[in-house]
């Protein structure tokens, strides 16, 4: 755990160094400072949620509502931006952050004390949340115009040549490491998603720290939600529609295990990266933006698949599920 | 945790079934459901006068009955722990499929045939990545998802199909069966959409193949437990690979039928629909833990889905806001039950 990178993640860094040199050594505006800023800028949302998602699958939950909590919280900041224009920037944030971290919550409560299932549950807060805004907000949308001028410049403010959104995502990288690798919560999350028998054993509370993941996972949605708005100039029910599994990609492709208790935050950071680089070099490459999902989606197949034949254990459990259920009844 | 119990015998007990009691959660459900369903038409036949129409709702299926017919294979893949996350992309490579071939000048039973072929193969590319490669079947089809959505973008760009013969779009635009009257007050036959018939017959077809054969109780022990299953001479992985190719065909099927309903396809086709034929099978009592569930529970769902939704439009409510009533009323379907379970537990003990 003390190395940042393992063998698979360094795999996956020298093939994103090699593709960009090759895309940069055929056309080297890609490899010009703005454009990987602009790169930067794009790809900070995505870092942070595939990060915030990587959480909740390390307990062996998915959240598929963090796009529509991104949305919602979103439309929250832009609407106190609208209605109390003289709020201090920092508030606004909050709000955000706020309005993100209850709808996380709501999640992991319902999760965590009534079982219900993450996938079930995330599916139905996702049109809820995705319905809410459209109630909230009366149907409309905010446009630029209406939100206030230090609201949508903050994203946009340069600090040692990079936008705020890089250096926010850099921030939030560091916390989640420090969070997973040093403290007894974010180890705790790799206990109960690795194997929740042995962590109820140890004495780690598994409703706790889905609750802790959840909310997590919340939170992060509703600072990205500002950023995105802010960005964007632009607050409406549509925003991120589908970027759920975008995330879910970027965690996949980093070499996050949808079974629970793998994954890092330099793994996560690769596999947002690749995305993003997939994203930004398309048009540089005069290649039809179309190709972007078709080749998102072999890459997470590629992904997988590698993915499984590295996870495969050296010892071989006879009847590992078999084993587990009888853990259980003892 | 109790104290490990002494078994000076035998080293294993074999309990006996606890008597009725997961057909009397099963009839619960269903019941929850019937009563949902009952709500459901006298509220909306109190509301608006228009509710209760033969052919208002014959017109209603319309906007369920291929999303319906995909939830049929959706829910024999959740019942034996699987999912399927890339139906609505298959739609939209089969249902861009079906257009080339209409321009290339094929009739309607050969469109037909061209959008199940192109279900079929990719519900094999499917089924070969999660039974031979033994991966993940959500994580699988997010990939395949964007894959076979992606082929559809590269493939048709911005462009939209809009030519497909007049025999085709019949079939999907008019009612298959007409509107009969009797003679007989209230005996009639009831006008029926070619995809009502179709979800209507595959229901019963599945609901035979699930509850009175010998297959589908070889998928209830696959669901309940895969290992045991296996040990038990079950071939899982064949069955979960044939599931995988159902679910592709149904979807090429619902892709056909969708495209003689509309006319014309675009790349965003059927978007989002995966999310939606989720819910339905979910809200019908299946499992996503696997091993329970029923087909005249998603039957039941859909219809509840596809009335509420019905009737919320008559009374000009914005779809997203009938979202907003699908979502909670799946996560209160879910979560009352539980409820009830925690306080019985907490008094009853």
């Amino acid at each position: 755990m003390t190395k940042l990178l393992n063998f698979r993640e360094l795999a996956l860094a020298l093939i994103l160094v090699v593709g960009v040199a090759a895309i940069g050594a055929y056309q080297p505006v890609f490899l010009a400072w703005d454009n990987i800023g602009d790169l930067l800028t794009e790809t900070s949302v995505l870092f942070m949620m595939a990060l915030a998602q990587m959480v909740v699958i390390l307990t062996r939950g998915i959240d598929l509502s963090v796009a529509a909590n991104l949305a919602l919280s979103g439309m929250m900041a832009a609407l106190v931006s609208q209605y109390y224009p003289d709020t201090p920037l920092l508030l606004m944030i909050l709000t955000g952050v706020a309005t993100g971290l209850v709808l996380g919550m709501i999640n992991g409560s319902l999760i965590a004390f009534l079982g219900i299932p993450p996938i079930v549950m995330t599916l139905g807060t996702l049109a809820v949340f995705r319905g809410m805004i459209i109630i909230i907000a009366g149907g409309d949308q905010v446009n630029a115009s209406e939100m206030g001028v230090s609201f949508q410049a903050f994203p946009k403010q340069m600090l040692l040549g990079l936008t705020t959104p890089v250096w926010i995502a850099v921030a939030v990288s560091i916390l989640f490491y420090i969070f997973l690798n040093l403290s007894r919560a974010g180890r705790g999350l790799y206990a109960v998603g690795g194997n929740p028998v042995a962590a109820r054993y140890c004495g780690i509370d598994q409703r706790k720290q889905e609750l802790l993941a959840y909310s997590i996972s919340g939170a992060v949605a509703g600072l990205c939600g500002y950023l995105w708005v802010a960005r964007y100039g632009v607050a409406y029910s549509e925003i991120a529609n589908g970027y759920e599994l975008t995330v879910i990609a970027a965690c996949v492709i980093g070499g996050v295990s949808i079974g629970g208790g793998v994954g890092s935050v330099a793994g996560t950071l690769l596999g947002a990266l690749f995305l993003g680089i997939v994203m930004t070099a398309l048009p540089v490459l005069q290649i039809s933006p179309f190709w972007q999902m078709a080749i998102s989606g072999a890459v997470i197949l590629a992904a997988v698949v590698i993915n499984a034949r590295a996870e495969r254990r050296p010892d071989k459990l006879i009847l590992p599920e078999a084993r587990r259920i009888g853990r259980v009844k003892a | 945790m109790n104290a490990p119990m002494q078994q000076p015998e035998s080293r294993y007990t074999v309990l006996d079934a606890a008597p009725r009691r997961l057909r009397d959660v099963l009839l619960r459900w269903e019941v929850i459901l019937v009563i949902l369903l009952a709500l459901t038409i006298v509220v909306n036949t109190i509301v608006s006068p228009y509710f209760l129409d033969v052919f208002n709702l014959a017109d209603a299926t319309f906007n369920f009955s291929e999303k319906a017919i995909i939830a049929l294979a959706m829910a024999l893949l959740i019942l034996v722990r699987q999912i399927d996350l890339s139906v609505a992309a298959i739609v939209a490579l089969a249902a861009m499929g079906i257009g080339y071939a209409a321009e290339a000048g094929f009739g309607p039973a050969a469109l037909f045939a061209t959008g199940i072929g192109i279900g079929l193969l990719c519900g094999v590319f499917n089924g070969v990545l999660v039974t031979w490669f033994a991966l993940p079947s959500i994580v699988v089809t997010i990939g395949t998802m964007s894959l076979f959505r992606g082929l559809t973008q590269v493939i048709l760009g911005d462009q939209a199909k809009t030519k497909y013969p007049p025999e085709f779009l019949e079939l999907g635009q008019s009612y298959f069966v007409k509107m009969k009257e009797t003679g007989i007050p209230w005996l009639f036959v009831p006008p029926l959409p070619l995809s009502f018939l179709v979800f209507l017959i595959l229901a019963v077809l599945f609901g035979i193949v699930l509850h009175k054969t010998a297959m589908g109780r070889k998928l209830f022990a696959i669901g309940s437990n895969p290992v045991a299953a296996r040990f038990s001479g079950i071939p899982v992985d064949r069955l979960t690979f044939l599931l995988f190719v159902v679910s592709g065909m149904l979807s090429g099927l619902a892709a056909a039928l969708l495209t003689a309903r509309l006319g014309s396809m675009r790349s965003n086709i059927a978007i989002g629909w995966e999310l939606d034929i989720v819910t339905m099978v979910i809200l019908g009592g299946v499992s996503i833990a696997g091993g329970v569930g029923s087909i005249v529970g998603v039957v039941l769902a859909v219809f509840v889905l596809g009335l509420v939704t019905f009737g919320m439009s008559l009374n000009n409510i914005p779809g997203q806001v009938v979202s907003v009533y699908i979502g909670l009323l799946l996560i209160a379907v879910i979560a009352i039950p539980r409820i009830v379970d925690k306080l019985g537990f907490r008094t009853g003990r």
